[in-house]
């Protein structure tokens, strides 16, 4: 498998980083060993194994539908840098 | 020739489930409050915390499942979908992508005596986002937002359609569906107006007989029954327009404007790729045992269909009537209470479908809210069926009866409203009338039935509208006509 600098970038994009042209060359190079690293996957026989998403073999992890405490407002806004009329004051996105 | 275009439409609805909780923290589900203060470290997204499962929100989209006829999923689980957008204060939603707890329902609508099924895709559960405030006086001339999370981690179910409704007033009827099995299953409060109740539209048009799909828009902030019958009645002329021009629909996002009646351009729809969804490793799947599921399936009440099939065969109502009648749960529940204590059904539904709707209606009150009990309506129809009050005076009690929440008894009794049936004291004022008109009678005696309506008139005048007008009618044809 193949990645290309403009997959880099445009992954980059969709995840708010900004890389520089040089940073992007660099990241392709990495993630094109790691790929090829995962690459050895593919030599192993695993026709017999099932997809894992989880690690730890657990179901039904469930709570009870039962109020507890919550916050206050001035521990909810505590560690926020900007507050204004009891919110968090955030850079205007569209 | 021009082509003629069929429409294609599917609806994605949101629904706040009424747990007590929100869906992974024990924050409360309460409307209002305060910013910021239904509020955990769990929703509020800091490092550290693990969202658990709320139990009740599963059970109640299996019953949401099970009464729109899905196929239970015995395996669930939650994936991630990423997006920067800060009403979710992790930068993602917990939502089910993969594997929804429910596949392939239906619902049955009825458009002009039309009947048409709806087929359900999915429904899956999710997290509602929070709220954010907008400085300024709109969103582009606000230089920030403000943030608060008291709905965020709510707990919402989402119904994805397929692309089956194929007109505006289909949409809305389809919607209108959906709101009334979620009320009867208890499952949410499907207020559109509060938020409980959200839906978008996908829609696009295509040339008929065309079997490939044409490329849609998807329309949001439609926030009443009426305003996306609007709204997508305005998208579908946009697209038509713009087709036989010969231009080409961009697929994008498109907001109602209610105001203004039109839709306009938000933002290019993000690829689903985009959302870079993964499973989310905090949350162990669901796996839903069968006996759970049949015990779920085994509380259901009677559903709106079951209902409506019941008024019409076993009660005889129309089907119109009972349509409406089993529209909300609330006014069904109602009814069928009114029908155990006053047994005419056809009566009853005159009663609930005019005067108890109308003044619902006029007050901008709902049943639940309503002073008027099924006891008390019983009462006064009682009152009106024996002929101790005539039917105008039932209606004037019934008024002061929905304002005050007074019993009908004492209203009667307050405003001396007894209707006066007996032949001897009604005879004496027939007499006088008769006596005080002679041109009428000689009216009615040459032919002209119209007359006996004034000579009714006079009576009921005399007597302050509390004469039985059945009573004066027989005792004006006997005197007549003697
Ligand atoms: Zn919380």
């Amino acid at each position: 498998m193949k990645i290309t600098e403009q997959e880099v970038h445009s992954v980059a994009e969709i995840a708010r980083l900004e890389l520089t042209q040089e940073e992007g060359q660099k990241i392709t190079h990495a993630l094109q060993v790691i790929l090829e690293q995962t690459e050895a996957l593919k030599r192993l026989e695993i026709s017999k194994v099932k997809p894992t998403v989880y690690v730890l073999p657990l179901q039904n992890v469930f709570s009870e539908d039962q109020l507890d405490k919550c916050l206050t407002q001035e521990q909810a806004l505590g560690n926020a840098p900007e507050v204004e009329k009891g919110c968090f004051k955030v850079p205007r996105i569209i | 020739m021009s082509t003629e275009y069929e429409v294609v439409i599917g609806l994605e609805v949101h629904a706040e489930l009424k747990t007590k909780t929100k869906i992974f923290c024990s924050c409360p589900t309460e409307f209002g409050g305060e910013e910021n203060t239904h509020v955990c470290p769990g929703c509020l997204g800091f490092p550290g915390t693990l969202p658990i499962m709320n139990k009740k929100a599963v059970e109640y989209a299996v019953r949401a499942g099970l009464a729109l006829n899905c196929e239970i999923q015995e395996y669930s689980k939650f994936d991630r979908k990423h997006y920067f957008y800060p009403d979710l204060p992790t930068a993602y939603q917990i939502s089910q992508f993969e594997f929804p707890i429910c596949k392939a329902g239906y619902v049955e609508i009825a458009v002009n005596g039309k009947k048409k099924k709806i087929r359900l895709n999915r429904i899956h559960l999710e997290e509602d986002a929070g709220k954010l405030l907008h400085s300024g006086n709109s969103i582009t001339s606000s230089q920030y937002s403000l943030a608060d999370y008291n709905r965020s981690g709510m707990g919402l179910i989402e119904l994805v359609s397929e692309p089956d409704l194929s007109s505006a007033e289909e949409a809305r009827t389809y919607l209108e569906k959906l709101r009334a099995v979620l009320e009867y299953t208890g499952v949410s409060d499907v207020k559109m107006e509060q938020g409980s109740l959200r839906c978008d539209a996908n829609i696009s048009l295509r040339p008929v007989g065309s079997s490939k799909l044409g490329t849609k828009t998807e329309i949001k902030n439609m926030n009443s029954y009426r305003s996306l019958q609007r709204a997508l009645e305005y998208e579908i002329e946009r697209q038509r327009e713009v087709l036989e021009e010969g231009g080409t629909i961009i697929q994008e996002t498109r907001g109602w404007d209610e105001e203004k009646g039109i839709t306009s351009s938000m933002r290019s729809k993000e690829e689903a790729d985009d959302y870079r969804y993964f499973s989310d490793p905090d949350l162990p799947p669901i796996v839903l045992e069968p006996a759970w599921v049949e015990e779920i399936r085994a509380s259901l009440p009677e559903l709106p269909d079951a209902k409506k099939d019941r008024l019409v065969m076993e009660l005889g109502l129309s089907e119109y009537d009972a349509d409406i009648i089993t529209g909300s749960r609330a006014l069904a529940d109602f009814f069928d209470k009114t029908v155990t204590l006053f047994n005419e059904p056809k009566t009853v539904a005159n009663w609930v479908m005019g005067e108890y709707l109308r003044l619902l209606n006029a007050e901008g009150t709902e049943v639940q809210e309503s002073k008027v009990s099924p006891e008390k309506m019983a009462a006064l129809l009682k009152s009106q069926a024996t002929g101790k009050i005539s039917g105008k005076m039932a209606k004037a009690v019934f008024e002061e009866m929905f304002m005050t929440g007074k019993d009908p008894e004492k209203i009667i009794k307050e405003k001396g409203l007894v209707q006066i049936s007996d032949t001897d004291a009604l005879g004496e004022i027939v007499e006088k009338v008769l006596a005080a008109n002679p041109q009428s009678v000689a009216d009615y005696q040459a032919g002209k039935e119209k007359a006996l309506g004034f000579l009714v008139g006079q009576v009921m005048k005399e007597t302050k509208g509390q004469a039985n007008p059945g009573v004066v009618n027989g005792l004006l044809k006997q005197k007549l006509t003697d």
